[in-house]
């Protein structure tokens, strides 16, 4: 075993490797929401591994982006206002009661970090300003406070599927060692939680590329139920020649067209304009010529991450123009994910729990995207929700059984066989979901016609390719494709059922909003997707 | 995309094959760590940062860079200040003081919407 799996396993017994270990609460992803879970669950004394599919302290797209938060005092009126801008802009999919916890929790773990030593930048008056987090300082932090905690952590460690017991419980998960030959490893736990990310269908948006849906493939193989599929049209702007998706400082572009001329878009509201016209083939040029000069130093310092690109490519975004193109965020940035049905982040699958991105962020943002702020935000509470649920849910059942099923062996991405070696090249499905979800014109402008015909598609890429797949070279990689084929069938079976455009969900053939479809779209099934409206919104909150 | 582990100031800690979060490089034994899966990487800058000898360098672009391209010449990027540029910025790296410290992110919604709406009126 090489001296980095020794450190990050901490203090578990490593002569005999990490193939079996026994834990109260079983974290799956190590972004900021399973970092989150995992010290929430430690911190009442639970038995806690976190594994993840890439390293605890870069895997996500907090690390290599950075959030703002959601971050409003306890003064006066202040959060009630925010609550109630947050239920306008969400077209009123949102929950009253969720927004005002997430708000207050987010304040209060905020703290935690300024305790654990985040280094945060001060006011001309010398208070701390804790709004905003730069990726890698923050995630440096959590994977240090994880392994302060007495978590075992597992890095480049992949799960593959949930364990169940004979209850229908989930009890663990199986993975691989993906640097160490895919050996397997399987984790028993008192209940688990999934902090697995949302899906961006790898089309390189900044950090997303580790979120492949893996997660909710896992669940809905248990009978999960999503919910918010149909919000998953989020693209990021992003130089043409890359995949830089960070979007506050195109408040300050003006766009131009092929022949320089500039178009009519500036600033945030220019992105319909800009989405049409990269959608008929056109190119689009930008130039952050709003931007203050006084301001520009501490835009670098503030983003360097967002500058780092042009610099490298000579590019000084103040003055030169350059392409831009729209690069898909799917349900990373987008909203769906699945329902969570109780305070605690419960699932609809007992001893299973959802934080981040994996989990439908409609309660907190609606129909609108959750950004970085509230996404942000959400991670951070739904994790420390999601960790001390499970740590107690495990505390009451006390230790799981020993006779656990896998579900489902043999389909879903480990091939047609047992042996994983069937004959379809995962790389090659995962070009074709691509082909369907990433063009603008197919899932940013979203009609009937187009929905269905790329839902045909799918369906058979489901039925006869993923049985199919080749396991044997690229286990992750197969589980990968399924999972996109998987997410992308429930994004537009979802947006099938919501026949008109609501923030960003949009549908070319039925443009306006329908007040009779205001509320939520549970979705669910993998081989017979099915969907089915949830119970209306509360009356009083539709009335204010 | 990354480009290139130099040869020259890699000290084989394979802290870049530890961190990467799409598993881009292998280990070698006795060797520097090499590139071995470059279509899965993100660019995300995440090797670069935590790298301790500033010896990568991930190109801004999202495909390979062509044979011969300057993204893929270590001298030029070496003088031209690319190499560890990005651990500058965020204050990694010995007697450096954290690029948080001067995070206005905080600032900017204010700052901006102001500003856009003087231009606007």
């Amino acid at each position: 075993m090489s001296r980095r799996h020794a450190t990050a396993l901490g203090g578990v017994g490593t002569g005999g490797g990490s193939d079996a270990l026994d834990a109260d609460v079983l974290v799956l992803g190590g972004g900021p929401a399973g970092t989150w879970a995992a010290l929430a669950a430690a911190t009442t004394g639970a038995r806690v591994v976190l594994a993840d599919k890439g390293f605890v302290g870069t895997s996500g797209a907090a690390a290599a982006g950075g959030n703002n938060l959601w971050y409003v005092p306890d003064e006066g009126d202040r959060r009630e206002r925010a609550v109630r801008a947050r239920e306008e802009r969400g077209a009123h999919l949102t929950d009253r009661t969720w927004l005002r916890r997430l708000v207050a929790e987010t304040w209060d773990r905020v703290g935690d970090l300024e305790a654990w030593g985040y280094p945060y930048p001060t006011d001309a008056a010398g208070r701390l300003r804790r709004s905003s987090l730069q990726g890698p300082e923050y995630m440096r932090l959590m994977r240090r406070q994880v392994l302060r905690a007495g978590v075992t952590v597992l890095d480049q460690s992949p799960a593959q599927r949930l364990v169940q017991d004979a209850d229908g419980v989930v009890v663990g998960a199986t993975g691989v060692h993906r640097q160490r030959g895919n050996a397997p490893w399987t984790v028993r736990a008192g209940a688990v939680v999934l902090a697995t990310g949302g899906c961006a269908f790898l089309s390189g948006a900044l950090g997303c590329n580790p979120d492949t849906g893996d997660g909710h493939l896992m669940a809905a193989e248990l009978g999960a139920e999503l919910s918010g599929m149909e919000f998953s049209s989020v693209y990021g702007m992003a130089p043409a020649f890359g995949a830089q998706t960070k979007g506050r400082m195109y408040q300050f572009a003006t766009y131009y067209d092929g022949d320089r001329n500039p178009v009519d878009a500036a600033g945030f509201s220019g992105r319909e304009v800009v989405a049409r016209t990269l959608a008929a083939g056109s190119p689009v040029y930008a130039r952050l010529d709003l931007a203050p000069p006084a301001l520009r130093e501490a835009l670098r310092w503030s983003q360097p991450n967002f500058f780092l690109p042009y610099d490298k490519a000579g590019i000084d975004v103040f003055t030169d123009l350059f392409e831009v193109r729209l690069v898909l965020e799917g349900t990373v940035r987008g909203t769906g994910g699945l329902a969570v049905v109780g305070d605690g982040c419960e699932t609809t699958v007992p001893g299973l729990y959802a934080a981040g991105d994996v989990a439908s962020r409609e309660l907190v943002t609606g129909a609108v995207s959750g950004g970085g702020s509230h996404n942000g935000a959400w991670a951070i509470s739904s994790g420390t929700w999601a960790g001390t649920a499970a740590a107690s849910f495990a505390r009451r059942r006390g230790p799981a059984p020993r006779a656990t099923t896998v579900p489902d062996e043999g389909r879903a991405g480990t091939g047609g066989s047992s042996s994983g070696r069937g004959t379809t090249v995962p790389r090659e499905v995962i070009r074709d979901v691509q082909a369907e979800v990433i063009p603008l014109e197919r899932n940013l402008f979203r009609t009937e016609h187009g929905l269905r015909g790329s839902l045909a598609r799918l369906d058979v890429l489901w039925a006869d390719a993923v049985p199919d797949l080749d396991a044997s070279a690229e286990p992750v990689k197969a589980r990968e494709a399924a999972a996109m084929v998987a997410h992308a069938r429930w994004m537009y079976r979802a947006a099938l059922a919501r026949p008109e455009s609501r923030v960003i969900h949009r549908r070319d053939d039925h443009p306006d909003l329908d007040e009779r479809l205001t509320h939520r779209i549970r979705v669910g099934g993998l081989d017979e997707v099915w969907t089915r409206p949830e119970v209306p919104v509360r009356e009083e909150e539709r009335a204010s | 995309m990354i480009e290139l582990v130099s040869p020259s100031r890699c000290i084989d800690c394979n802290k870049c094959v530890e961190v990467c979060p799409t598993n881009v490089f292998d280990e070698v034994p006795g060797g520097h760590p090499v590139i071995a899966r470059q279509q899965d990487c993100q660019t995300c800058f995440m090797c670069e940062a935590h790298c301790p000898v500033d010896a990568l360098f991930v190109a801004p672009l999202a495909e390979p860079a062509p044979e011969g391209s300057a993204y893929r010449d270590e001298d030029a990027l070496a003088a031209a200040g690319r190499l560890g540029e990005y651990r500058e910025w965020i204050g990694w790296g010995k007697g450096r003081r954290p690029g948080s410290l001067r995070d206005r992110n905080g600032e900017l919604t204010e700052l901006a919407s102001a500003h856009l709406t003087q231009r606007f009126q």
